[in-house]
Protein backbone atom coordinates (compact mmCIF):
# COMPACT_ATOMS: atom_id res chain seq x y z
CA UNK A 1 0.00 0.00 0.00
CA UNK A 2 1.23 3.71 -0.70
CA UNK A 3 2.65 5.52 2.48
CA UNK A 4 1.82 8.88 2.42
CA UNK A 5 3.55 12.22 2.81
CA UNK A 6 2.17 14.12 5.86
CA UNK A 7 3.67 17.62 6.99
CA UNK A 8 2.36 19.98 9.34
CA UNK A 9 4.80 23.46 8.80
CA UNK A 10 4.76 26.92 8.96
CA UNK A 11 6.37 27.27 5.56
CA UNK A 12 4.46 27.54 2.31
CA UNK A 13 4.58 24.76 0.26
CA UNK A 14 5.70 24.09 -3.42
CA UNK A 15 2.71 22.27 -5.43
CA UNK A 16 4.63 21.90 -8.96
CA UNK A 17 7.10 20.34 -6.60
CA UNK A 18 5.32 18.37 -4.57
CA UNK A 19 3.40 17.12 -7.92
CA UNK A 20 6.73 16.32 -9.66
CA UNK A 21 8.03 14.74 -5.72
CA UNK A 22 4.78 12.62 -6.03
CA UNK A 23 5.09 11.20 -9.87
CA UNK A 24 8.62 11.14 -10.20
CA UNK A 25 9.85 7.98 -11.43
CA UNK A 26 6.55 6.13 -11.99
CA UNK A 27 4.67 5.11 -14.95
CA UNK A 28 1.86 3.22 -13.25
CA UNK A 29 0.32 6.77 -12.94
CA UNK A 30 -2.62 8.28 -15.04
CA UNK A 31 -4.32 10.72 -12.66
CA UNK A 32 -3.29 13.44 -10.23
CA UNK A 33 -6.15 15.30 -8.49
CA UNK A 34 -4.78 18.03 -6.38
CA UNK A 35 -6.74 20.36 -3.40
CA UNK A 36 -5.26 23.63 -2.48
CA UNK A 37 -7.43 25.66 0.33
CA UNK A 38 -6.71 29.01 0.31
CA UNK A 39 -6.89 31.90 3.48
CA UNK A 40 -10.18 33.82 2.34
CA UNK A 41 -11.10 37.84 3.13
CA UNK A 42 -14.14 37.24 4.78
CA UNK A 43 -15.74 40.17 6.89
CA UNK A 44 -12.73 42.51 6.51
CA UNK A 45 -10.26 39.73 7.85
CA UNK A 46 -6.51 40.19 8.20
CA UNK A 47 -4.76 37.41 9.09
CA UNK A 48 -5.94 33.45 10.11
CA UNK A 49 -4.14 31.94 12.90
CA UNK A 50 -3.86 27.97 12.71
CA UNK A 51 -3.34 26.46 15.91
CA UNK A 52 -2.47 22.50 16.53
CA UNK A 53 -2.12 19.50 18.56
CA UNK A 54 1.38 18.48 17.90
CA UNK A 55 1.98 14.72 17.83
CA UNK A 56 -1.49 14.27 17.22
CA UNK A 57 -2.08 16.12 14.32
CA UNK A 58 0.64 14.34 12.41
CA UNK A 59 -1.27 10.73 13.72
CA UNK A 60 -4.63 12.03 12.81
CA UNK A 61 -4.20 12.93 9.53
CA UNK A 62 -1.53 9.38 8.78
CA UNK A 63 -4.52 8.12 9.85
CA UNK A 64 -6.96 9.85 7.52
CA UNK A 65 -4.34 9.09 4.42
CA UNK A 66 -3.78 5.53 5.05
CA UNK A 67 -7.63 4.99 4.85
CA UNK A 68 -7.84 6.55 1.79
CA UNK A 69 -4.65 4.41 0.57
CA UNK A 70 -6.65 1.35 1.71
CA UNK A 71 -9.82 2.33 0.13
CA UNK A 72 -8.51 3.45 -3.50
CA UNK A 73 -5.57 2.17 -5.38
CA UNK A 74 -3.87 5.02 -5.09
CA UNK A 75 0.15 5.34 -6.52
CA UNK A 76 0.90 8.75 -4.44
CA UNK A 77 -0.51 10.08 -1.44
CA UNK A 78 0.75 13.78 0.03
CA UNK A 79 -0.93 16.27 2.75
CA UNK A 80 0.67 19.65 3.84
CA UNK A 81 -0.90 21.52 6.62
CA UNK A 82 0.22 25.02 7.41
CA UNK A 83 0.12 26.45 10.80
CA UNK A 84 0.79 30.06 12.24
CA UNK A 85 -0.27 33.48 10.84
CA UNK A 86 -1.87 33.24 7.12
CA UNK A 87 -2.70 36.24 5.34
CA UNK A 88 -5.86 36.15 2.97
CA UNK A 89 -4.28 34.95 -0.48
CA UNK A 90 -2.05 32.79 1.24
CA UNK A 91 -2.43 28.80 0.86
CA UNK A 92 -3.41 26.80 4.00
CA UNK A 93 -3.48 22.83 3.14
CA UNK A 94 -2.56 20.70 0.10
CA UNK A 95 -3.72 17.89 -0.73
CA UNK A 96 -2.44 15.79 -3.54
CA UNK A 97 -3.37 11.84 -4.62
CA UNK A 98 -2.07 10.09 -7.61
CA UNK A 99 -3.82 6.46 -9.10
CA UNK A 100 -3.78 5.06 -12.41
CA UNK A 101 -7.22 6.44 -13.11
CA UNK A 102 -9.18 9.48 -12.54
CA UNK A 103 -12.01 8.35 -10.53
CA UNK A 104 -9.95 7.00 -7.63
CA UNK A 105 -7.43 10.02 -8.09
CA UNK A 106 -10.84 12.74 -7.30
CA UNK A 107 -12.82 11.05 -4.70
CA UNK A 108 -9.51 9.64 -2.46
CA UNK A 109 -8.33 13.68 -2.65
CA UNK A 110 -12.44 14.92 -1.69
CA UNK A 111 -12.27 12.69 0.84
CA UNK A 112 -9.38 13.48 2.70
CA UNK A 113 -10.22 16.96 2.66
CA UNK A 114 -13.89 16.53 4.06
CA UNK A 115 -12.13 14.12 6.60
CA UNK A 116 -9.21 16.37 7.39
CA UNK A 117 -11.68 19.15 8.46
CA UNK A 118 -13.67 16.86 10.83
CA UNK A 119 -10.85 14.88 12.25
CA UNK A 120 -7.60 16.78 12.36
CA UNK A 121 -7.04 18.73 15.55
CA UNK A 122 -5.77 21.98 13.99
CA UNK A 123 -8.61 25.04 15.14
CA UNK A 124 -8.51 28.51 13.32
CA UNK A 125 -8.62 32.21 15.04
CA UNK A 126 -9.93 34.99 12.57
CA UNK A 127 -8.31 38.65 13.02
CA UNK A 128 -10.26 41.33 11.38
CA UNK A 129 -8.47 45.33 10.32
CA UNK A 130 -10.86 46.77 13.04
CA UNK A 131 -8.73 44.96 15.58
CA UNK A 132 -11.44 42.40 16.57
CA UNK A 133 -10.76 38.60 16.97
CA UNK A 134 -12.79 35.25 16.60
CA UNK A 135 -12.44 31.59 17.03
CA UNK A 136 -13.91 30.07 13.92
CA UNK A 137 -16.54 27.68 14.54
CA UNK A 138 -17.04 24.24 13.16
CA UNK A 139 -19.81 24.03 10.94
CA UNK A 140 -22.47 21.10 10.63
CA UNK A 141 -21.96 20.85 6.86
CA UNK A 142 -18.94 20.10 7.25
CA UNK A 143 -19.67 17.05 9.07
CA UNK A 144 -22.15 16.36 6.81
CA UNK A 145 -19.61 16.16 3.91
CA UNK A 146 -17.67 14.01 5.92
CA UNK A 147 -20.45 11.99 7.07
CA UNK A 148 -21.19 11.02 3.19
CA UNK A 149 -18.03 8.90 2.96
CA UNK A 150 -18.94 6.72 6.00
CA UNK A 151 -20.41 3.51 4.45
CA UNK A 152 -22.65 1.37 6.50
CA UNK A 153 -20.37 -0.86 9.51
CA UNK A 154 -17.53 1.60 8.71
CA UNK A 155 -15.27 2.49 12.43
CA UNK A 156 -15.49 6.20 10.92
CA UNK B 1 -1.90 13.39 34.52
CA UNK B 2 -1.00 15.72 31.98
CA UNK B 3 -3.69 18.01 30.56
CA UNK B 4 -3.28 20.32 27.78
CA UNK B 5 -6.10 22.64 26.65
CA UNK B 6 -6.25 24.24 22.71
CA UNK B 7 -7.69 27.51 21.08
CA UNK B 8 -10.44 29.11 23.20
CA UNK B 9 -10.28 26.67 25.98
CA UNK B 10 -6.69 27.13 26.60
CA UNK B 11 -7.35 31.12 26.29
CA UNK B 12 -9.96 31.05 29.23
CA UNK B 13 -8.15 28.34 31.11
CA UNK B 14 -5.15 30.64 31.07
CA UNK B 15 -1.86 27.99 30.14
CA UNK B 16 -1.48 25.76 27.67
CA UNK B 17 -1.26 23.16 29.66
CA UNK B 18 -0.85 21.67 33.75
CA UNK B 19 0.13 18.33 35.33
CA UNK B 20 -2.65 17.34 37.49
CA UNK B 21 -3.14 14.81 40.24
CA UNK B 22 -7.10 14.16 40.68
CA UNK B 23 -8.89 12.66 43.30
CA UNK B 24 -9.26 8.59 42.57
CA UNK B 25 -13.22 9.24 42.18
CA UNK B 26 -11.87 11.20 39.25
CA UNK B 27 -11.93 7.85 36.12
CA UNK B 28 -13.10 9.36 33.11
CA UNK B 29 -13.23 12.11 31.02
CA UNK B 30 -16.73 13.74 32.03
CA UNK B 31 -15.47 13.39 36.06
CA UNK B 32 -11.67 15.41 34.99
CA UNK B 33 -13.91 18.11 32.95
CA UNK B 34 -16.18 18.54 36.36
CA UNK B 35 -12.96 18.48 38.56
CA UNK B 36 -10.90 21.00 36.46
CA UNK B 37 -13.57 23.30 36.50
CA UNK B 38 -13.02 23.40 40.53
CA UNK B 39 -9.27 24.84 39.90
CA UNK B 40 -10.11 28.73 39.03
CA UNK B 41 -12.09 31.11 37.58
CA UNK B 42 -10.72 30.38 34.28
CA UNK B 43 -11.14 26.66 34.38
CA UNK B 44 -14.96 27.32 35.31
CA UNK B 45 -15.50 29.71 32.32
CA UNK B 46 -13.90 27.39 30.25
CA UNK B 47 -15.73 24.13 31.60
CA UNK B 48 -18.66 25.59 31.65
CA UNK B 49 -20.22 24.51 28.94
CA UNK B 50 -19.20 20.75 28.60
CA UNK B 51 -20.73 20.02 25.30
CA UNK B 52 -18.86 22.54 23.57
CA UNK B 53 -15.50 20.62 24.62
CA UNK B 54 -14.19 18.00 22.95
CA UNK B 55 -11.45 15.69 24.44
CA UNK B 56 -8.57 13.46 23.33
CA UNK B 57 -6.70 10.84 25.30
CA UNK B 58 -3.05 10.07 24.64
CA UNK B 59 -3.59 11.75 21.13
CA UNK B 60 -6.89 9.88 20.70
CA UNK B 61 -10.40 11.39 20.15
CA UNK B 62 -12.28 10.36 23.22
CA UNK B 63 -16.23 10.10 24.31
CA UNK B 64 -16.90 11.77 27.71
CA UNK B 65 -17.35 8.06 29.06
CA UNK B 66 -13.94 6.79 28.53
CA UNK B 67 -11.38 6.34 31.44
CA UNK B 68 -8.61 8.41 32.50
CA UNK B 69 -5.69 7.25 34.89
CA UNK B 70 -2.61 8.51 35.86
CA UNK B 71 0.06 9.27 33.08
CA UNK B 72 -2.61 10.13 30.68
CA UNK B 73 -2.19 12.85 28.32
CA UNK B 74 -5.82 14.18 28.20
CA UNK B 75 -6.57 17.40 25.85
CA UNK B 76 -9.57 19.58 25.77
CA UNK B 77 -10.32 21.35 22.88
CA UNK B 78 -13.40 23.06 20.70
CA UNK B 79 -14.55 21.22 17.76
CA UNK B 80 -11.74 21.14 15.29
CA UNK B 81 -12.04 23.75 11.91
CA UNK B 82 -8.71 22.52 10.13
CA UNK B 83 -8.77 22.31 6.30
Amino acid sequence: MTRPTIRVQEAPFDLAAECAALTEGRTDTGGLASFVGICRADDNLSAMVLEHYPGMTERAITRIAEEACARWPLTGCTVIHRVGRLTPGEPIVLVLTASAHRAAALESCAFLIDWLKTKAPFWKREEFAGGGERWVEAKAEDDAAAARWSAPGDPA
Amino acid sequence: MRVLYFAWVRQKVGMAEEEVFPPAEVGDVAGLMAWLGTRSPGHAAAFANARQIRAAVNQEFATPDQPVRPGDEVAFFPPVTGG
